[in-house]
């Protein structure tokens, strides 16, 4: 699904992610870890194709493409997504013109989508607007599922989310990784960053990689790097010597 | 304009097409009365909601001599020297449309102005609706494809009784040659409700104008609703004043603007003379190429208890905006005509379905200019 090597990427003309080597396979669910501002969200915009984000040397191929200069929107159409931590107002915009215009589903799907997240009273409303924490990760979910996309990256999907909404949200990202699919049927791979590990709660992630300063220091079983990172932080990562 | 149009359906071709991109149904099924004037001739005149008169406004000046009273009263006649040109025609055009008490129309009245080759083409309208009335007008202003110059000099006095509705709507669609002096006032009583909505998309080389609503009555609501886009050599002066001077009144103006290019001044103005009154301002604009956008609101408050605000904001498109939309897999294009879309989308609250239709439509109809 997803291929890097030894990915190099500059912001402004300073490297922030240094030799990064990443393989997705085709129903994988990958868990990104690591302090804030080690990268995680450069990483996942570079893979998307986000301006302001410069390759330097190394590639991304997705589904045995080069896609490493290829333009943010011509990956989405070939079937990458992502859910935004804090995604953009945009003052005006309906949410449900959004769904139509970027749908890969019927109207009615939509609106059984929408139904099923608890998103049908915001179908009139300007995009993000106003959205609680929980609200904002229901409408991203909610694009995502309409837009149908193979390769999903989600940042932070449980952040600002109350416990009501956490199941919900869990659920639907599930759902959006076909892990309601038996692992032989399951296409749809996934790399999620997460801080609290809730979201594995109702994920099973198959890999999970820690990210600090820009390199990635392990890869492992996600939930035994998580239960390390939070009994000894991120300084056992960091002096760690087995990558 | 050949001299045997008489009714809508005998212009050409592309001309019903300009009539229909300012909102005017030509095959009047939704229309519940209508009034068409070419240059200084009025070509037709019609009304089939019981209540409601439609009339040349010489001939309702004939006719009702009260109305006499409503003449030059919310407007003054020396305003500026486009009102005194009016003033001073021998015989005014235009139309009156006078609701009678209770009357109320199911679908709008439409009024056609259409520059086909005068110099000017000068109109003074009187629109009044009586204690309770309702009535909803559609103002299509439009010059003939082959219009070379000219100008429009539109006086129109609104008179909204006790807990009376009026709502109008005015799509401009005229050409770079023409220049246009709309001078507009309003009055509005107890519980009357006024909402005024203006949509220009099209080229034009200059507008210029600044509606006054003067709300008299207890709990009387005034909105304005303005969609603009500025085009290479447009100039466009366009302002909306509201007046409080009773208690539980409210006005609000709201304007949405574009420049590709032309200039636009956005001037707003709500005075609070009186407590317990409220008024808001909204200017939002959008510089797609260069230009101007000059928004000015201004607020005045004459006691303790009115409350008015304003907010102004102009600049580009955000960068993170269009991304958001490409990330979903929209071309920069179509996530850029998407967003500009969604800015031009004043959902106008009251207003019937079929007149929120044909605003929808008339920006449908520019945007793929964007």
């Amino acid at each position: 699904m997803l291929e890097i090597t030894d990915l190099h990427v500059s912001i402004e003309g300073k490297e922030v992610l240094h030799d990064i080597n990443l393989v997705i396979r085709d129903g994988e669910t990958h868990v990104m870890l690591g302090p804030n501002g080690s990268g995680k969200t450069t990483l996942l915009r570079t893979i998307m194709g986000f301006g302001g984000y410069t390759v330097t040397s190394g590639s991304i191929v997705f589904n045995g493409e080069d896609v490493t200069q290829m333009p943010l929107h011509e990956r989405a159409q070939r079937g990458m997504g992502m859910l935004y931590q804090r995604p953009p107002t945009i003052a005006g915009l309906k949410l449900g013109k959004l769904l139509d215009v970027t749908a890969k589903r019927r109207a009615d799907q939509i609106a059984t989508l929408a139904g099923e997240l608890n998103m049908d009273r915001f179908l009139d409303r300007d995009v993000n607007a106003g959205f609680s924490g929980g609200e904002i990760k229901r409408s991203e979910i909610l694009q995502l599922l309409v837009q149908d996309p193979s390769f999903v990256m989600l940042d932070e999907p449980e952040s600002g989310v109350d416990l009501e909404n956490i199941s919900l949200i869990g659920n639907a990202t599930a759902r959006l990784l076909e892990k309601d699919q038996h692992l032989i049927h399951r296409t749809k791979s996934g790399l999620i960053i997460t801080h609290t590990g809730y979201i594995l709660d109702y994920i099973d992630a198959d890999i999970g990689h820690v990210l600090i300063d820009g390199v990635f220091k392990c890869h492992g079983n996600p939930r035994e790097i998580l239960k390390s990172i939070k009994t000894h932080g991120y300084q056992e990562c960091i002096e760690c010597q087995r990558m | 304009m050949p001299a045997d149009v008489d009714e809508l359906k005998d212009l050409s071709e592309e001309d019903r097409n300009r009539l229909e991109l300012a909102g005017l149904d030509m095959a009047m099924e939704e229309r519940s009365g209508s009034f068409f004037q070419v240059d200084q001739e009025i070509r037709h005149v019609h009304s089939g909601a019981e209540g409601i008169e439609v009339l040349p406004i010489a001939d309702a000046l004939r006719k009702y001599e009260w109305l006499n009273d409503y003449c030059w009263h919310a407007v003054d006649r020396d305003k500026d020297r486009f009102t005194q040109y009016v003033a001073k025609q021998e015989v005014q055009r235009g139309f009156a449309i006078i609701a009678h008490k209770g009357a109320k129309a199911i679908y709008p009245l439409q009024a056609c102005l259409y520059l086909a080759g005068a110099r000017v083409q000068h109109v003074h309208n009187i629109v009044i609706a009586e204690e309770g009335a309702e009535l909803h007008l559609i103002s299509g202003c439009v010059s003939s494809a082959g219009t070379t110059g000219g100008a429009h000099i539109g006086v129109t006095e609104f008179y909204v009784g006790k807990n009376a509705r009026v709502t109008s709507t005015m799509i401009h669609n005229w050409s770079e040659s023409i220049s246009v002096y709309p001078r507009s006032a309003s009055i509005i009583e107890e519980g009357g409700v006024f909402l005024s909505n203006y949509v220009c998309m099209q080229p034009v080389r200059h507008i210029d104008m600044n509606p006054l609503a003067t709300l008299k009555g207890r709990d009387a609501v005034a909105r304005f609703s303005s969609v603009v886009v500025a085009l290479p050599g447009s100039e466009l002066d366009l302002g909306s004043r509201a007046v409080l001077q009773a208690p539980g009144c409210s006005a609000e103006i709201v304007s949405r603007m574009i420049t590709r290019g032309g200039s636009i001044v956005s001037r707003g103005e709500i005075r609070g003379e009186v407590g317990n009154t409220k008024g808001h301002i909204e200017c939002k604009g959008l510089i797609l190429e260069d230009g101007l956008i000059h928004a000015i609101p201004e607020i005045a408050g004459l006691v303790v208890d009115t409350e008015l605000s304003h907010e102004a904001a102009v600049g580009r498109i955000a960068r993170d905006e269009i991304e958001y939309l490409m990330s979903r897999g929209l071309n920069e294009e179509t996530a850029t005509a998407t967003i500009i879309r969604g800015f031009l989308d004043v959902k106008i609250r009251g207003l019937p379905e079929t007149l929120q239709r044909q605003i929808d439509a008339a920006i449908d109809a520019a945007e793929s200019g964007f």
